[in-house]
């Protein structure tokens, strides 16, 4: 009886695991086939053997390279200033006490009901005052200090930096910002990591916002050159396919790495918020 | 900063030190706490105050972006409750999140059980995989499920076909179209939802349990008296922040049938919609009031769902 519950179970998680990760399968499967292949009918379940030759193409089409370096450089510069930006206004709120602080951290909670789509047009119309539009400036300095960061280091510097330490660095004559950077800094690690992987993932993913921004070929990242591509070879689907998986492969690894704290730590944001 | 304080009290002065000059000291004293927390408030007055100000003024403007700028009253706003592509678009989104929406929160409520019961091995595991599409880009998901629910070739009408079914053309029907949003949207959450309900499963205490069992209640007692409410501020997290998400869909519809919502629009969703008008047809004055008709549609409705959560604990 109770064996018979517990394959039960496991054939139900079997299950929900297969819908989540065939369609990764599927993409790297189509990415081997030609376009008559991924049209045909019963479709292919099975590697082909065109994957270099469609690489080859989308190498050809686009250059990949300076889109991969574009998206690499817009989510480490955002991820790297969040970082210092957060974590510097979150250690102070957490450590420090000064005039106005419950409000103006009250003030930053209430800034993440803003809806970001609110204000789309104006800040598009402000960006092209600022000379902005086709920049990277444009995606990464809006975003660069942000209220959730802010919020989590808080919480987690709250508990984690001692007191106690920060007075025995001032004593040694330690100033503000050496008790952040050489005291502080290193303790809250883990808060920094998961935050790192939180905006570089969002960055590197983002598509509307650069979408409207950028317009330049060269400049585009891989989401909106993916796009782009899907949109104009649209009989050259093995192509548009295998660009697709070397836009999805470089996250995914990175991912696989730190998956299983960044998944905890998901889960514990949610709950604490 | 500025230079602060330095002007010596004026001798005749009729008070001894005042207040305010004992607070802005004491500011002063601070200012390496308020420089450290600055930048945030700077980028969001810039970036985040003044769009929302200057969007309320630019929803009662006609301006194509570059020309003159002529004040419109409210003829956008107008023209908006009157445009039946508005209603539509803010129908479908409803829809879309309805059908994506209920499936998710309660698939994720089934695999959080799951994977909570005791004896489950490879836990870590299974979270990442049922996580992984979580962190894959919406562009990338599009494309590959345009393939499975294509028209003619898609995967899905192969298993259709296979099991005697006639194949259907997804995409040329609204609600296709709005299945193979919705079921991306599902296959996007369910797995962040779940860890998300799987780690306030673990966080209820097991001493309640036991107290129960002791009391003779059943699995089922148990379930609704202590499992439910125990979650509800946990659903409620996750039902609000799927509203918010499912107000704003814009690129599985925008990547798998273009601008225009593909077939009568099935796809056409409100951001679609304001991406549109503002950036494709170049109306910014009526793109900012669609943004303000967007905001008050999500606060209503957050608002909603936050009394329906809420009434669910008196049953």
């Amino acid at each position: 009886m109770i064996r018979s519950k517990n394959v039960l179970l496991y054939a139900g998680l079997i299950a929900g695991l297969i819908v989540s990760v065939f369609p990764f399968y599927w993409l790297a499967v189509m990415a081997t086939r030609t376009t008559p292949e991924i049209y045909s009918f019963p479709p292919k379940l099975w590697f082909g053997t065109h994957l270099f030759d469609n690489i080859s193409r989308v190498f050809e089409s686009i250059n990949f390279f300076r889109t991969l370096l574009n998206t690499l450089f817009v989510a480490t510069a955002s991820t790297i200033l969040v970082l210092f930006f957060d974590s510097l206004a979150g250690y102070t709120f957490a450590k420090f006490t000064f005039p106005g602080k419950k409000w103006l951290f009250v003030l930053l909670l209430a800034t993440m009901m803003a809806p970001a789509q609110l204000s789309l047009v104006p800040s598009f119309v402000i960006m092209a005052k600022f000379g902005w539009v086709g920049s990277f400036k444009a995606l990464i300095i809006p975003g660069m200090a942000n209220a959730f960061g802010i919020f989590w280091i808080r919480q987690y510097a709250e508990d984690s930096v001692p007191s106690e330490l920060l007075d025995a660095g001032k004593i040694d004559g330690c100033g503000f910002f050496r008790l952040y950077w050489n005291i502080s800094l290193p303790i809250l690690r883990p808060a920094l990591s998961f935050l790192g992987a939180f905006t570089f993932i969002g960055a590197w993913n983002d598509y509307l916002w650069p979408l409207i921004i950028l317009t330049d070929e060269r400049k585009f990242t891989l989401q909106v050159a993916l796009a782009s591509l899907n949109g104009i070879y649209t009989t050259d689907y093995s192509l548009v396919i295998a660009g697709t998986l070397l836009a999805v492969i470089p996250l995914i690894i990175m991912f696989l790495f730190i998956s299983k704290q960044f998944i905890s730590d998901i889960a514990a944001g949610a709950i604490k918020s | 900063m500025g230079e602060p304080l330095r002007q010596p009290l004026e001798p005749h002065h009729p008070y001894p030190v005042p207040a305010k000059r004992k607070l802005s000291s004491e500011i002063w004293k601070h200012r390496k706490e308020y420089l450290a927390i600055s930048p945030f408030y700077l980028l969001f007055a810039v970036f985040g105050l003044f769009p929302i100000l200057f969007s309320m003024y630019l929803s009662f403007q006609k301006w194509d972006g570059i020309g003159v700028m002529t004040f419109n009253g409210v003829n956008n706003y107008r023209f908006m409750l009157t445009d039946p592509e508005f209603w539509k678009a803010v129908g479908n989104t409803l829809l879309i999140w309805i059908y994506s929406t209920i499936p998710m929160l309660f698939s994720a409520l089934v695999v959080a059980f799951l994977l909570n019961a005791s004896f489950v091995k490879f836990r870590t595991f299974f979270r990442i995989g049922y996580f992984l599409p979580n962190v894959t880009s919406l562009v990338a998901v599009s494309i590959v499920f345009s393939t499975i629910f294509s028209n003619n070739y898609g995967l899905l009408n192969y298993i259709f076909t296979s099991f005697g079914l006639d194949p259907v053309e997804w995409l040329n029907h609204t609600w296709g179209i709005q299945l193979a949003v919705s079921f991306m949207v599902i296959w996007r959450w369910v797995g962040y939802n779940a860890v998300i309900y799987l780690a306030g499963l673990q966080s209820i205490p097991s001493v309640l349990y036991e107290a129960a069992k002791i009391d003779g209640a059943s699995g089922i007692q148990s379930f609704f008296r202590i499992t439910l409410p125990n979650l509800r501020p946990i659903i409620l997290f996750t039902v609000i922040t799927s509203t918010i998400g499912g107000m704003q869909i814009f690129t599985e519809p925008q990547v798998l049938v273009g601008n225009d919502g593909g077939a009568n629009g099935g796809g056409l969703t409100i951001v679609l919609y304001l991406y549109r008008e503002a950036f494709i047809n170049n109306y910014f004055g009526y793109g900012s009031a669609v943004g303000w008709g967007m905001f008050v549609l999500i606060a209503l409705f957050s608002i909603f769902n936050w009394k329906v959560v809420q009434g669910k604990g008196t049953l």
